[in-house]
């Protein structure tokens, strides 16, 4: 692995069994994360992007889940690289928290209600780094004064219903950053806050990433949110990574008809009334269940060429340095979408 | 059209009560919708916008009188809701509809398509017989983008996006003149949220309908309203029509607002005015101006007085005693 490289996920793959069979919730998916890099992946419900970051974890409930195959290199802060998806419960243990911290969606349903705050990230400090008592507590107080926690002596002994919903994700990413990880996965960490505290705990994140050196691997739907914060953006749709590259190159110039009716969907400020129709992309997100065969994308794409997108699975093509495409079509969406 | 508007909504005030102890002793009162004054014109679309907590919910189901206001009045073609006789109060209901947030909790599983989108014509007797109903159903369904015969299926066999289309064709089953729609995409996809934001304009539109659109979205709202009133903490900030408020807002919460909206370009990021600390309390606001621990441009007065709605140039209000900052 590259010095610079802290993760290579490479070919992810995992199925849930359900009533009806097997479905691949995650079908293929490599990515790779630098040290201090913010890797943003977007999609929509059922694309597989909380999936892996999940398995990233080895938090896929299992049963029904099971990662079918693939490797997960990541640098520990010991130097040594391990395959993640190799490891057992143990060394997994050590990993979590220490080397790797997550942070979800809805932190009242990730603090246990019945322990203060305080309590609760100085266990994770005495769990991964060995201190105890008043030096672990002190820990505690230093992290939810960095998170600009008011009054962080008095909020060590709030319980986390007592908190808003924006100073629990605080409490939460205090949490997670007590143990100073290498690599912290944040899945829809702002999507349940409103738009004030949101703009404040991305300014948050990004000021702690600059300041403890740490890299990000952030699951959004929010296209908006995606241009805040990353460096890089992996799209995924129905379990396979569609498109990705730098965050400006998908912006200004993206190559997956996925990826460019998403951006011209999103209602912008200042896109006046008179204007018309949003250009909404047709029909639904496919069943997992019922992929259509070739790209699965292909029966809402305006570019959709018989022949060439219904029988197989397009290959993930460079279109451009350290962007790449699953289109067979990119030349066409790069011709109209101009540079 | 009628220059009298289709709703008035007058000083309105809904309050719930906080009581605590066995003995239930009232300690005070949550003021969701403190004092809020509006109009709809028939036709006109209102986007009322404000973070969780600013009553913006609470707005609307009081007036489709879901919740009994605390005083104030809401008058809906010159009459009060408030003091309606039972018929009068069923054909309200008929003419005032509304749609809901989450698709999948606001349909009966157990209801086929037909007997949901049939149900209230049912109620307000608006269907002859059998054959009248299905062909009344096959035609809102046509209308919502969806096939005739979807009509016999159940909602879990639809996706998110078409069961807010089915949401959509039980509204206006009954052929209402005003929709109340509360979050209606924000629990969509955001590949599906532009066609049920096209859908809900082309009908509203075509049957010039009033609606009034509720959401915490301010790009969504621009794009659908004539007219945006900006909510905090059971207030309105601002009043204005919808270009002018998001090109040039008169308040400092409306400014804030616009700008933690995260917009999908990287050349932009960061160049925005962060709020400090939370929205606060409902149960004991702020003395004064309600905004006033948040706002970057505070000054000692704000904290005296309750600041007046006011109109700062035609048509477009303010509650906010400096003039000078914005």
């Amino acid at each position: 692995m590259e010095p610079d490289r802290l993760l290579e996920l490479s070919d992810l793959r995992v199925e849930f069994a359900g009533e009806e069979g097997v479905v691949r919730a995650v079908d293929g998916v490599s990515l790779t994360i630098d040290r201090g890099e913010t890797v943003v992946v977007v999609g929509e419900s059922g694309s597989g992007k909380s999936v892996t970051s999940l398995a990233l974890m080895r938090l896929v409930a299992s049963p029904p889940g099971r990662i079918a195959g693939g490797t997960a290199r990541f640098r520990g802060k010991d130097g040594a690289v391990r395959d993640l998806l190799a490891l057992d419960e143990p060394a997994m243990q050590r990993i979590r928290g220490n080397d790797i911290a997550m942070i979800f969606q809805e932190p009242m349903t990730s603090l246990n209600p019945v322990y203060t705050v305080g309590r609760q990230i100085v266990e994770a400090i005495e769990l991964h780094q060995g201190k105890r008592g008043r030096t672990a507590a002190n820990l505690a107080e230093e992290m939810l004064a960095l998170l600009g926690i008011p009054e962080p002596r008095q909020r060590m002994n709030a319980y986390p219903h007592q908190m808003s919903g924006g100073m629990r994700q605080r409490a939460m990413i205090a949490m997670a950053l007590s143990c100073r990880p290498t690599l912290l996965i944040a899945d829809e960490p702002t999507t349940a806050l409103d738009v004030t505290i949101q703009a404040q705990i991305l300014e948050l994140i990004r000021k702690l990433q600059r300041e403890l050196g740490m890299a990000v691997l952030f699951i959004t739907h929010n296209l908006g949110v995606a241009a805040e914060i990353a460096d890089r953006i992996v799209v995924m749709y129905a379990g396979r990574v569609v498109e990705e590259g730098p965050s400006r190159a998908l912006f200004h110039r993206p190559r997956m008809p996925y990826t460019l009716g998403l951006l011209r969907s999103v209602p912008r400020l200042g896109i006046a009334r008179g204007s018309g129709p949003l250009q909404a992309i047709r029909g639904n997100v496919p069943d997992p269940r019922h992929l259509p065969p070739g790209c699965p994308f292909a029966p809402r794409c305006d570019f959709f060429a018989a022949g060439r997108c219904d029988v197989a699975v397009p290959p993930l093509d460079l279109c451009e340095e350290a962007h790449r495409v699953r289109c067979v079509r990119w030349r066409q969406v790069a011709e109209m979408v101009g540079r | 059209m009628t220059a009298a508007p289709l709703l008035e909504v007058d000083e309105l005030r809904t309050w719930f009560e906080l009581r605590r102890g066995v003995f239930s002793r009232q300690r005070g009162h949550v003021k969701a919708v403190d004092g809020v004054s509006f109009t709809l014109k028939q036709g006109e679309v209102l986007g009322l916008v404000g973070e969780s907590g600013s009553g913006k919910t609470t707005v609307g189901r009081t007036i489709l009188r879901l919740i009994e206001p605390t005083s104030g009045a809401i008058r809906f073609e010159g009459s009060d809701v408030a003091h309606l006789r039972p018929a009068e109060l069923r054909e309200f209901r008929r003419r005032a509809q509304p749609i809901f947030q989450d698709p999948f909790a606001s349909l009966d599983p157990r209801m086929r398509v037909e007997q949901i989108i049939a149900e209230p014509l049912a109620v307000h007797g608006l269907v002859a017989n059998a054959e009248d109903r299905r062909a009344q159903v096959a035609e809102l369904l046509t209308q919502v983008g969806l096939a005739a015969d979807h009509m016999t299926r159940y909602p879990h066999e639809f996706s998110g996006g078409q069961r807010q289309r089915i949401g959509i064709a039980r509204a206006l089953a009954v052929k209402p003149e005003l929709v109340v729609a509360d979050e209606p995409v924000s629990a969509l996809d955001v590949s599906i949220q532009a066609q049920v934001v096209n859908l809900l304009r082309e009908l509203q539109q075509r049957l010039g309908l009033a609606l009034l659109f509720i959401a915490h979205d301010l790009a969504v709202v621009e794009y659908i309203s004539d007219r945006i009133l900006v909510m905090y903490l059971g207030k309105v900030m601002e009043l204005a029509p919808a270009d002018e408020l998001c090109r040039k807002p008169k308040h400092p919460y409306t400014e804030a607002l616009l700008s933690a909206v995260p917009v999908p370009d990287p050349d932009r990021r960061g160049k925005r005015i962060v709020l400090q600390g939370d929205i606060p309390s409902p149960i004991a606001p702020p003395s004064g101006c309600v905004f006033r621990t948040r706002c970057p441009y505070a000054i000692a007065a704000c904290a005296r007085e309750v600041p007046d709605l006011r109109e700062v140039s035609p048509g477009h209000f303010k509650a906010c005693i400096r003039d000078d900052v914005l």
